[in-house]
């Protein structure tokens, strides 16, 4: 799509400041029901925009994101740009500088519409945690869009922005883009740079795109990857233009499925699923099933590792440099000999007005599973299971180059079906977590659709690749998409 | 089982002011949590090294040097209460 629309900008048959319009019109038009955006960009977009027509008429060259409209998940900074996380404690803050995604977008002339929607602080797998309300999905406005990145996903389905960026600490790309019908990239842990994005849980959260095609999504990763100075975690690797990998032929490929995954599957997402491997094997990738037995842990032990992380990097919305300070001048009974009474109360006091249930609830579990004595129980016993699930990985890597898996295990619950059970809500990430356990780049490719209640509802699949291969994910990705 | 006084003591640590009803519930919530994560207690970890970094990144090192930051107003704006220049908090000692 970004390509098409590349071409009708160079040869003049649409500027990208009308282009631009056009979106916000459809934004207009659409967004009140859907809510996928929290903040419109409309200046510094047009302004953008405008750049990028001059160069145009001006007869320069122009890279295939340049001048072409997407949005930004609100948990990553625009400078000068409010960015609350979808949460209260932000609700006045207005980011001092730019993400490096954000910056790399802005310097290659990417035009930013605004600022989606998402789980507070990315926690959540429906954007119903959203400090502003829940955002609709596209396909069924009585049913979530998935999350934490759902005003993203539901933007790109809406077709109220061309791509997106969202981000993903334990599918929050994927899920919704398996729920609003288009492609999710989790790129490998590091690709890309984290810095000014809002951290969750540092050693899982990726920044990557959403968009409609896999060759978008290909451009927009090309955009944003790179080692950055700011981040020290973010890997070398060669700027590499992940596009022209794209060459639709899967014949020297070996793809492992998982058995049990698709025995667990209601029928017709059984169904869906073996369509896709049947297409593989038609294309000459060969299918190898693969074992993976400590993969059942992965996801209690990423909701232990996970809410440790987010209790420490919760710690600095306290309500002393910025964001919200409240102090409600009621003893909450709470004392520490180490801390005068009225700056504790400002802690507690600005937590508890600020933070929504759902952070708090990992803030908890997250403080506790640290605590003294708890600490080897938990914290330490996950993350030598995480060993282990590394090692069968590593070992099934050297048999096969991508795993094929179900996205999620259905398509689009309702709004509230989940909301009183945080477990249940836990569960949505079963297919998604091991990829950033791992840290290995994994996408989720629109499939095929499911009715319920008398509407076609999208899923998807997964691919997951080896650590920085990104170039034959995609390769896989889009070969079937083409197919 | 995570009590009452449990979960106000972790709220405690954690900063964070909760109403009744938000200690009842956290009570029930945090419990069904730590019962469902006891799965990775059948997991024989013995001699098993934990991870570390898992893409393998190790001592990235860099001169510490200051540098400057170009928006300095951009951030005393956020102060939530300014003078003089100064992000005013409550007293520390």
């Amino acid at each position: 799509m970004i390509r098409q629309l590349h071409d009708k900008l160079i040869s003049k048959e649409i500027t990208s400041e009308q282009l631009t319009l056009d979106y916000f019109d459809a934004i207009e038009k659409k967004d009140k029901d859907i809510f996928a955006y929290l903040t419109l960009t409309k200046d510094l977009a047009i302004a953008q925009a405008k750049k990028v027509d001059d160069k145009i008429n001006w007869g320069e060259k122009i890279n295939l994101i340049e001048g072409i409209p997407g949005a930004v998940k609100d948990v990553l900074c625009v400078e000068g740009i409010r960015a609350t996380g979808s949460s209260k404690i932000l609700d006045n803050y207005i980011a001092p500088y730019d993400a490096t995604v954000v910056r790399k977008l802005k310097e290659n002339g990417a035009v930013i519409l605004g600022k989606t929607n998402c789980d507070e602080f990315a926690m959540g797998s429906s954007t119903e945690n959203s400090a502003y309300g829940a955002t609709k999905n596209p396909h069924d406005l009585e049913r979530v869009p998935g999350g934490s990145s759902g005003g993203s996903a539901a933007a790109v389905a809406a077709d109220e922005a061309v791509w997106a960026l969202g981000t993903d600490t334990g599918g929050s790309i994927r899920q919704p883009a398996s729920l609003c019908g288009i492609v999710g990239l989790k790129p490998t842990y590091g690709r890309v740079s984290r810095y000014g994005l809002m951290a969750m849980a540092s050693s899982f959260d990726a920044a990557g795109p959403m968009t409609k095609t896999v060759e978008d999504a290909a451009i927009v990763l090309s955009t944003i990857s790179g080692q950055d100075k700011y981040d020290a975690t973010s890997a070398h690797s060669n700027d590499k233009k992940f596009e022209d990998y794209l060459t639709g032929d899967v014949k020297d490929m070996k793809i492992g499925i998982i058995k049990e995954y698709l025995d667990g599957l209601e029928t017709e997402m059984k169904k869906i699923l073996e369509g896709v491997i049947e297409k593989y094997k038609k294309m000459g990738a060969k299918i190898v099933e693969i074992d993976l037995p400590y993969n059942k842990y992965a996801l209690p032990v990423y909701y232990i590792i996970q809410p440790c992380e987010v209790s420490s990097n919760m710690a600095k919305f306290d309500g002393v440099k910025y964001g919200l300070r409240v102090d409600d001048k009621k003893d909450s009974g709470v004392s520490d000999f180490e801390l005068p009474k009225t700056l504790l109360e400002t802690y507690l006091d600005t937590r508890k007005y600020g933070l929504g249930a759902e952070v708090k609830r990992r803030i908890m579990i997250g403080t506790y599973a640290l605590s003294s004595g708890y600490y080897e129980a938990y914290y330490l016993r996950a993350q030598k299971v995480r060993s282990l699930i590394k090692k069968d990985f590593e070992r099934v890597f050297e048999e096969v180059d991508l795993i094929l898996t179900p996205t999620t295990t259905g398509p689009a619950f309702k709004l509230g079906e989940k909301t009183d059970d945080p477990l249940s809500m836990y569960l949505e990430d079963i297919f998604t977590v091991t990829a950033n356990i791992m840290g290995v780049p994994a996408i989720s490719v629109p499939a095929g659709t499911v009715e319920k209640d008398g509407k076609q509802l999208p899923i998807g699949f997964q691919l997951m690749g080896k650590w920085f291969d990104e170039e034959n994910l995609l390769r896989a990705a889009h070969a079937w998409e083409r197919a | 089982m995570i009590s009452k006084d449990e979960v106000k003591h972790i709220a405690s640590l954690a900063r964070i002011g909760l109403t009744d009803k938000e200690v009842d519930k956290f009570s029930h919530d945090l419990s069904s949590i730590l019962d469902w994560i006891e799965q990775l207690k059948e997991v024989d970890v013995e001699n098993v090294e934990a991870v570390s970094h898992v893409t393998g990144l190790e001592n990235i090192t860099r001169q510490d040097k200051a540098a400057d930051f170009e928006n300095t107003d951009g951030i005393k704006k956020l102060f939530p209460e300014e003078k003089d220049g100064y992000d005013k908090v409550k007293s520390v000692l």
